[in-house]
């Protein structure tokens, strides 16, 4: 029976890749690819360029030449040794794995809690997080930091975190997954004498890891870039993330673009190589937010 | 089983826990949206009507005094007043400029099969890079004499000169230093780092659009242009609504790229780069006019949901025509 399914199958299979084979020679589509690949070599070129000025020597940097004559870890050395980079690489891993635990908890606590429970006022509760999406956070920065002053959390992790505990985006991200969900799965639970606590938990939590993955990521990568904030609430040195360490070191580098290169590099390609393994999530993260949220 | 008259003593039971479960689930959550959210902004609007003083009893109301202070800087065409005329010139060119370019590869890509991904992922990764540090790599390349553009415009010049036609040469920009194209400079850093957020939000708006749709069209005779033009852009109204307000907001907000692509004179050369976020900043945490900064965050507070009232209203009624 499966021989003559396949042989079935075979004449009009030949027959579409005789049609693509021919599609082949869309001069339409042909464009396209053309266009793609030089806008992709546009979108590309900084980050090569900045890869490629980073392994140079210092004379060879003012030598316009795209490709380095002489190639050097020299520059990565010298900011990596000669600077507190490492310190500010742990400061951003630990506010951006901070922030990660509270966002995928919280968000998804409130996501659950306004999609599966009735309670009173739950719209409202609703409306609030939503109004505080219209608030800019140059608004906030100057009440945060006299809190800050106030409280003593200037130069702490606590200080650079706690803007972004529980992001309103991902309330609604996780609410849009919750939704979905069944309503039975969550009664039968119920009769089965699960807690409610355990309903999120052990229940609910489960059947949402897609959007807890993409989630998670895409706002790890949003606060390990987080400029704002950071600038104003980490004043000493050794406090600082790595986006306001780059900006404060290259400022001090003056004319030594190479170092600055080198360091541009060790903020970005962290970034760049989570970007590109965990692409899918962070990518269906934005189309989530944007068009369903 | 349960007798008829504790059922509904029961239920009522079972709601209420439910109701007080929900309340302890969104205790903490509550707290923050609360304290760290609102009473935050209505504190700015109330800092913004007195004097600063880090003991909050030594604070002096002075009424509208910052506001009228903003009208005179506005008036006098001082900072504010560039911040704000930049903001606009920001505006027309960055949000249209990656929308329309978002727009273009969100098509192409969706005309194509293979590499789709590959391409996706090329044009969305300055997306995710910390525009602090992109900014200095621009900042290099835009260098008038070591950068990428101006040697690309040597090598150019002197190719077409040994060809005959020196007509066809350019000279050397100054870029990041002229107070006419700095601005259009930093625009262009922004266009590339959001592009491809607008190709993502375009690309999955295109691939909602139904197949059953275009073919239908293109059976009544319809031209690759005129099934775009009057099938898909209609049917992707919502998602341009969305990505209109979205880089509108962010436009508005600018900050990282203009800060670290001229870290010596940020937001220059006289101030043509300046943005209100950047502004606020140097008033509040360089001068430490925190009165006068609450009420400029008062002032982008109220831009920004003025425009995003009006993007909303007048786009939809355009769906209803």
């Amino acid at each position: 029976m499966a021989a003559v399914r396949t042989a079935a199958a075979a004449a009009p299979a030949a027959a579409t890749r005789a049609a693509t084979r021919r599609r082949r020679f869309d001069p339409g589509r042909a464009l396209a690819y053309l266009l793609l690949t030089v806008g992709s070599v546009v979108m590309a070129f900084p980050f090569a360029w900045m890869l490629l000025s980073s392994f140079k020597p210092l004379r060879e940097i003012f030598r316009f030449n795209f490709w380095p004559e002489v190639w050097t870890l020299a520059n990565y050395q010298e900011v990596l040794l000669g600077t507190q980079f490492p310190r500010w690489f742990l400061n951003s891993l630990v506010v951006a794995g901070i922030l990660t635990v509270s966002v995928l908890f919280f968000c998804s606590l409130v996501g659950y809690t306004l999609t599966r429970l009735r309670f009173p006022g739950r719209n409202f509760v609703f409306l609030l997080i939503l109004s505080t999406l219209m608030i800019p956070t140059e608004m906030l920065v100057i009440p945060w930091y006299v809190m800050s002053t106030q409280f003593g959390w200037v130069n702490t992790y606590w200080g650079i975190a706690f803007p972004g505990l529980i992001p309103a985006f991902g309330v609604f991200l996780m609410r849009q997954f919750f939704a979905t969900l069944p309503r039975d799965l969550f009664d039968a639970g119920r009769v089965d004498g699960v807690s409610e606590f355990g309903l999120f938990w052990r229940i609910g939590l489960p059947l949402v890891g897609p959007g807890l993955a993409a989630l998670g990521i895409f706002n790890f990568v949003g606060n390990w870039n987080a400029f704002l904030w950071p600038l104003i609430v980490a004043k000493s040195p050794d406090m600082r993330t790595i986006p306001v360490g780059v900006a404060f070191f290259s400022g001090e580098a003056g004319t030594a673009w190479n170092l600055i290169m080198a360091s541009s590099a060790l903020a970005i390609i962290p970034v760049l190589v989570v970007f590109f393994v965990f692409q899918r999530q962070i990518i269906e993260g934005v189309v989530l937010t944007g068009v369903k949220g | 089983m349960t007798s008829p008259t504790t059922r509904p003593r029961r239920r009522l039971r079972l709601s209420t826990r439910e109701a007080l479960w929900a309340y302890a689930f969104l205790l903490v959550p509550l707290a923050f949206f609360l304290l760290l959210r609102l009473w935050p902004a209505l504190q700015s609007f109330r800092l913004s009507f007195f004097t600063w003083h880090v003991d909050p009893d030594q604070r002096v109301f002075v009424g509208l005094r910052f506001y009228r202070q903003m009208a005179a800087e506005i008036a006098a065409g001082g900072d504010l007043y560039k911040a704000l005329r930049n903001m606009l010139q920001y505006f027309v060119i960055v949000v249209p400029g990656q929308m329309a370019i978002g727009l273009f590869v969100a098509v192409l890509l969706n005309s194509v099969r293979r590499f789709k991904a590959v391409f996706r992922a090329i044009y969305f990764a300055p997306y995710v890079t910390p525009a602090a540090a992109v900014a200095w790599v621009w900042g290099w390349m835009y260098s008038v004499n070591f950068g990428v553009f101006n040697n690309v415009l040597f090598a150019w010049s002197e190719f077409v000169t040994r060809l005959g036609l020196p007509f066809l040469a350019v000279d050397p920009q100054p870029f990041l230093t002229s107070p006419q194209q700095a601005l259009p400079a930093v625009a262009a850093v922004v266009i590339w780092q959001q592009l491809g957020f607008q190709v993502v939000i375009f690309l999955a708006g295109l691939q909602g659009v139904p197949r059953e749709v275009h073919e239908a069209a293109e059976i009544d005779g319809a031209n690759a242009w005129q099934r775009f033009w009057y099938v898909t852009f209609p049917l992707l109204n919502p998602v341009i609504v969305f990505s209109l307000v979205i880089s509108t907001i962010a436009t508005l907000q600018l900050f990282d790229q203009v800060v670290n692509i001229n870290f010596t004179d940020q937001g220059g050369p006289l101030g043509s780069t300046l943005t209100i976020a950047l502004y606020m900043y140097q008033q509040a945490f360089q001068r430490f006019q925190i009165g006068y900064a609450a009420a400029v965050t008062v002032l982008l507070f109220f831009i920004i949901m003025v425009v995003t009232v009006l993007q909303l209203r007048l786009t939809q009624r355009r769906v209803e025509l």
